[in-house]
């Protein structure tokens, strides 16, 4: 099978991220809270990437902000996901009043914005890791239950449905074998479109403080850090964002690879 | 006793109109009974009624025995038991009867796994046994639908309909998606495959000429409502229902049309 370039580029990418979040777990360069570096010392020699205002090393905070990272991005896909396609496939299956129930719940978490909803959580649970992950999983389980509440209502809707229990199919063996599998690949997609998009909305939690609290190393924190110094010292700025479009745009290309992989009728075209 | 008894079926929207009003015919068993009528005059709705699987929000009243089981009113469960044993059906567009995300041979074996239990090498040779009944390659079942012809999807859809081994076929407009040449190569396939496993027919089509050759007796439906029945041959030259008169005096326009040309 022949894979597109851009699917391994993504592949490339998120790999890179996944690399140094492993590797923070085994080695760092120095303890990412130890300021003996000096303040803003420029890249080069003991400190590759340089230090920031209080001294810390800044390629030591980047590495464990790429685990902070990668654990809001797939936590919240995992919560956001389960929460999402549960609803989203009782929806579709549901009789009519049920369906508009779910439907009209939805439509008033999709309405909520994220900011919003995640201040609530915050609000009601503490400004940590936990909050972060869970407060754009509930965002994000709502666009996915709606996705897939579609998805089942329009396989439902297919000839190859009614010809598969005209040969008495039963319904949940219609489920796993059809209405599954072509669902499936639109789902995934998604998600890891979604994924991207639970890492840039860390980011801007942690900016504006809502995400995991200091002295957690998050990228969106040491972009807000850096904000102050960015014209002395832009590494500071730099670096995270570099970071985070890098990991954002592998996941999406790693996206666009799998529509290619999972559908039949694309595969050939190509 | 009949295999299919049909009684006064009515068939009515979530809104009330009835799409289809006391229909009533019987196909014995190794009948041959041809629907006949015009887009939207119910022929498909009353298939669906058959097999108990008419869309959300339509209901079935009257009565419809299938192998005797009243399937008018049954439990959905109840059902699986029933279709596909008693009856199975080839619908009109083949593209969309088949998953498109399954390769052939995998669609097929789900039949022929469910309704005679095989499993393993048996059920492949019996896929491969299945494709060469209806005269397809052993390719073609690695391929997915969309990388096969019409034609040789319609014979994938009818090789899964045979799969279930029903006493009752019920053929829904099969060859009008398909080019003409291709048409009259399925209707020959379905037409022996019928014929030597003694099974019963129910073709539903809009054009005469196709119902004529491959039913013997014919029920003619106009905007749900049974306007006519009997046999071919006395629906051909001695049509009494106006509707009946049009369809036949078209019909013989195109074949005279044919013969003007004829050299």
């Amino acid at each position: 099978m022949k894979r597109s370039p851009t699917f391994l580029i993504g592949c490339v990418l998120v790999a890179l991220v996944c690399a140094v979040a492993v590797v923070s777990l085994l080695w760092l360069p120095y303890d990412p809270s130890d300021t003996s570096g000096g303040r803003l010392v420029p890249p080069g020699g003991a400190h590759w990437l340089g230090t920031d205002k209080l001294g810390r090393d800044l390629l030591s905070r980047l590495m464990v902000g790429a685990r902070i990272a990668l654990t809001v991005g797939f936590g919240s896909v995992l919560v956001g996901g389960v929460l999402g396609v549960t609803a989203g496939l009782l929806a579709g299956f549901a009789t009519r009043w049920l369906d508009d129930t779910i439907s009209a719940v939805l439509d008033i978490l999709i309405a909520f914005p994220t900011l919003l909803l995640a201040m609530l959580v915050v609000a009601v649970r503490q400004a940590s890791l936990g909050s972060a992950v869970l407060a754009i999983g509930l965002a994000m389980s709502a666009i996915v239950a709606r996705l897939t509440r579609v998805l089942v209502k329009r396989v439902l809707a297919q000839d190859y449905i009614t010809a598969s229990r005209t040969s008495g199919t039963s319904w949940p063996r219609v489920v796993t074998e059809h209405v599954l599998p072509n669902i499936w690949p639109t789902l995934l997609v998604n998600l890891a479109l979604q994924l991207g998009l639970a890492v840039l909305a860390e980011a801007s939690l942690s900016y504006l403080g809502l995400g995991p609290p200091p002295p957690n190393a998050s990228w969106g924190r040491l972009l807000q850090e850096a904000q102050a110094t960015v014209l002395t010292a832009p590494t500071g700025a730099i670096a995270p964002g570099v970071l985070l479009v890098v990991l954002v745009v592998g996941v999406n290309l790693v996206a666009d690879g799998f529509r290619d992989l999972a559908d039949p009728t694309r595969r050939r075209s190509r | 006793m009949s295999l299919l008894d049909v009684k006064d079926l009515t068939v009515r929207r979530a809104d009330g109109r009835e799409l289809v009003t006391g229909v009533s015919f019987t196909v014995g068993t190794g009948d041959r009974l041809g629907l006949i009528g015009e887009s939207g005059s119910g022929k498909s709705l009353t298939a669906l009624a058959v097999m108990g699987l008419l869309p959300a929000g339509m209901t079935a009243h009257g009565s419809a025995v299938l192998d005797g089981t009243e399937i008018v009113g049954a439990r959905d469960g109840k059902l699986d038991g029933v279709r596909g044993r008693a009856a199975a059906v080839v619908f009109q567009e083949p593209l969309t009867a088949l998953d498109p995300l399954m390769r052939v041979g995998h669609q097929l074996a789900e039949p022929l796994r469910r309704h005679q239990r095989l499993r393993g090498g048996p059920l492949r040779a019996a896929v491969m046994a299945a494709l060469a009944e209806v005269r397809l390659d052993e390719r073609v079942a690695r391929a997915y639908p969309h990388e096969i012809s019409g034609g040789q999807r319609q014979r994938v859809a009818i090789a899964m309909a045979l799969a279930c081994r029903p006493k009752l076929l019920i053929a829904d407009e099969p060859t009008t998606a398909l080019d003409v040449t291709v048409q009259a190569e399925v209707l020959t396939l379905l037409d022996g495959l019928v014929a030597s496993r003694g099974m019963a027919l129910l073709f539903i089509s809009h054009d005469l000429a196709v119902v004529a050759g491959v039913t013997d007796r014919i029920v003619v439906l106009k905007e749900g409502v049974a306007v006519e029945s009997g046999s071919v041959r006395d629906i051909v030259y001695e049509p009494r229902h106006a509707y009946t008169r049009s369809l036949v005096n078209s019909a013989w326009e195109l074949e005279g049309e044919l013969d003007r040309m004829a050299p």
